[in-house]
């Protein structure tokens, strides 16, 4: 509630004083939000991360005979699965869940990845079978020089699901 | 004066001078302890039962962590390759490190149920009207800053259970719309849970929070002491504005927070002496155990997670309850509750039956939701964020709605009352889901029964 005053009352003027103080506030704030800025660029993972990823990102797997048809091998160091499909294609797949990142194991049996975590389940391809994983399982990028099968761990590709021109096939060999 | 007295009155001023009495402690303790303690507080918040110790007991215990943590920080190396073994040095080769890394454990543990029921007794006395509204908000920052040391000295041992838990829940970190991924970069150091991870966790863990609890608690207990100290317990009849004796808080006080606080400590070494801390094998990032779960306290929100969309469950749902919580002391409520358990005899009623509801419904819930109800199937044509997020979501809030107002009618709440309503209902709702998280559900996050777990 307003008291009513005689006198008629005063309103702040803009003066030059509160002119410069608004002036100091609005430097102020932006010193402090630079400051976070600078703190928060420290703390970031940067370059120290892309380094580590060129030196020895490229991985030889093996050759493409030793892969039998319809199985998944897991290669550790690159933390991928090297899966060949019934028609002899080849995909690299990561081995973290794309629900909540837990390690997915192959089971060799069912012919499926399952995640201990929360039940999710994936395909040789990687594709969902089962909630509540909702993304494929990222792929790397893999090529094939030589006969020998090659995964570049330093390049994840995240996908929304799997596409026939994800798989890569090895030269027909003459007979 | 021989030099012996002239060093001494020279450290106590005070006690230049004869000691008239026995209870003349104030002039002893002159220069210390006046500036911790009320010199005087009404006679009738000395009563046990008015706060339990509680808050009390949150220092005592922080200052527990604060010497065994100092403790560990001689012995513990905050590196991947190192953690984990120097956690079993400090174990089998120091003296007494075990029980160092026990109080250290079960005195986190113990402190975030503390903090917890000191947070429901300050909300079910009414001790958030003004002039405390404020020192709530300082409050809930303290609890938050509590969660977060829980949180970050959870991945310090390096084991699986610390390691697993931690990817997971920065893995639900990337739910959050926008600025999710960049999130979970910044605080993994990276893209996986590492080094790097290691080293931020250790530096929030030990310097980081700390400071901010050093910081925000003198100002919390100042604030209780600008409020002219506890809330009066009075019954729901009584006139608020009697305050009732005073009597001289050197010995009623400081006596009874002594005996607390030497209770307390003697529990917990007790415990720590029988009780050992949890350290399963070492973190191996190429296998994740079966089930994975999130630390006892995040629990709750893992099982929101099993029902609901990440976009409800880490985000929505978690800001949604932050900003409720913040901002009770802000409604405008006719009057102050305060001092009143549940407000009033009303209040008692309508809570009881709050909880009751809450107690049924939520298994209830989750039982349709596990096995009856699948929205993502029925509803293909939708996008999974609203079949298995916005609906469900919606489909609980209506219910919790409808259960507001029948209470809220069937027993005349007022303000105070309705809000305590509402507070008890979700409050017994998470209760429930947490000790689902924790003791029923097994491998691959099935329901079970607990004995099978």
């Amino acid at each position: 509630m307003t008291k009513k005053t005689n006198e008629k009352t005063v309103k702040p003027e803009k003066t030059r004083r509160n002119f410069l103080t608004w002036i100091w506030f609005g430097l102020g704030t932006l010193a402090l939000i630079e400051f976070g800025g600078v703190v928060i660029a420290y703390l970031r993972p940067g370059k120290r991360q892309k380094k580590s990823a060129e030196l020895g990102a490229i991985i030889d797997a093996g050759r493409v005979e030793s892969f039998a048809l319809n199985s998944a091998t897991a290669f550790v160091r690159g933390k991928f699965y090297l899966c060949r499909l019934e028609d002899g294609g080849f995909l690299a797949v990561s081995r973290k869940c794309t629900h909540l990142g837990c390690t997915v194991p192959w089971l060799n049996k069912e012919k499926k990845f399952a995640c201990p975590c929360h039940g999710s389940a994936f395909d040789i391809r990687g594709e969902v079978i089962n909630s509540p994983a909702t993304r494929a399982l990222d792929i790397y990028h893999l090529f094939i020089e030589n006969r020998m099968v090659k995964v570049d761990t330093g390049k994840q590709i995240k996908r929304s699901g799997f596409r026939a021109d994800q798989v890569v096939y090895p030269k027909k060999v003459k007979a | 004066m021989s030099l012996f007295q002239r060093i001494r009155y020279s450290i106590f001023p005070g006690t230049l001078g004869p000691v008239k009495d026995r209870l003349d402690y104030r002039r002893f303790f002159n220069s210390l302890f006046l500036h911790f303690r009320p010199r005087t507080i009404p006679e009738r918040t000395l009563r046990f039962t008015l706060t339990w110790g509680l808050g009390g007991m949150a220092v005592v215990l922080i200052l527990l962590l604060f010497g065994t943590g100092i403790l560990m920080k001689f012995v513990y190396q905050p590196f991947p390759d190192k953690a984990y073994a120097s956690i079993l040095h400090l174990q089998r080769d120091v003296l007494f490190g075990q029980f160092v890394r026990n109080i250290h454990h079960w005195s986190a543990n113990i402190l975030l149920v503390v903090v917890f029921l000191h947070f429901l007794r300050v909300f079910f006395t009414g001790a958030f009207h003004p002039p405390r509204q404020f020192n709530w908000v300082i409050g809930f920052c303290l609890f938050l800053t509590v969660l977060m040391s829980n949180f970050t000295g959870y991945l310090l041992p390096w084991d699986q259970l610390s390691f697993w838990a931690i990817t997971i829940c920065t893995g639900m970190l990337e739910y959050i719309p926008g600025v999710g991924l960049w999130l979970q970069r910044l605080i993994r150091g990276g893209s996986e849970v590492g080094v790097a991870t290691l080293s931020n966790f250790y530096a929030i863990h030990t310097a980081i929070l700390p400071a901010l609890l050093i910081t925000f608690m003198p100002f919390h207990f100042w604030r209780v002491r600008k409020a002219g100290g506890l809330v009066i317990p009075r019954s729901p009849e009584e006139d608020s504005e009697i305050p009732g004796e005073a009597v001289p808080g050197i010995p009623n006080l400081i006596l009874r927070e002594v005996v607390t606080a030497l209770v307390l400590m003697a529990l917990i070494l007790m415990i720590s002496a029988f009780f050992n801390a949890p350290l399963e094998s070492k973190a191996n990032p190429g296998l994740s155990p079966n089930p994975t779960k999130a630390p006892w306290y995040f629990v709750g929100f893992q099982e929101i997670l099993l029902h609901l969309h990440p976009l409800m469950a880490l985000f929505l749902i978690p800001v949604l309850m932050i900003v409720a919580l913040v901002s009770i002391p802000y409604i405008q409520y006719l009057s102050s509750t305060e001092g009143v358990w549940f407000a009033s005899v009303a209040g008692r009623r309508s809570a009881r039956y709050a909880a009751i509801l809450a107690l049924v419904a939520t298994p209830c819930g989750i039982l349709l939701d596990e096995y009856l109800i699948d929205f993502a199937a029925w509803m293909p044509e939708l996008s999974p964020a609203i079949s298995d997020g916005l609906i469900p979501f919606i489909i609980i809030l209506a219910v919790t709605f409808g259960i507001y107002l029948l209470l809220k009618r069937s027993h005349s709440a007022n303000k105070n009352e309705s809000v305590q309503i509402i507070f008890v209902f979700f409050l017994i709702a998470f209760i429930i889901l947490t000790i689902t998280g924790i003791w029923f559900r097994g491998s691959g996050m099935r329901l079970v029964w607990p004995w099978a777990v």
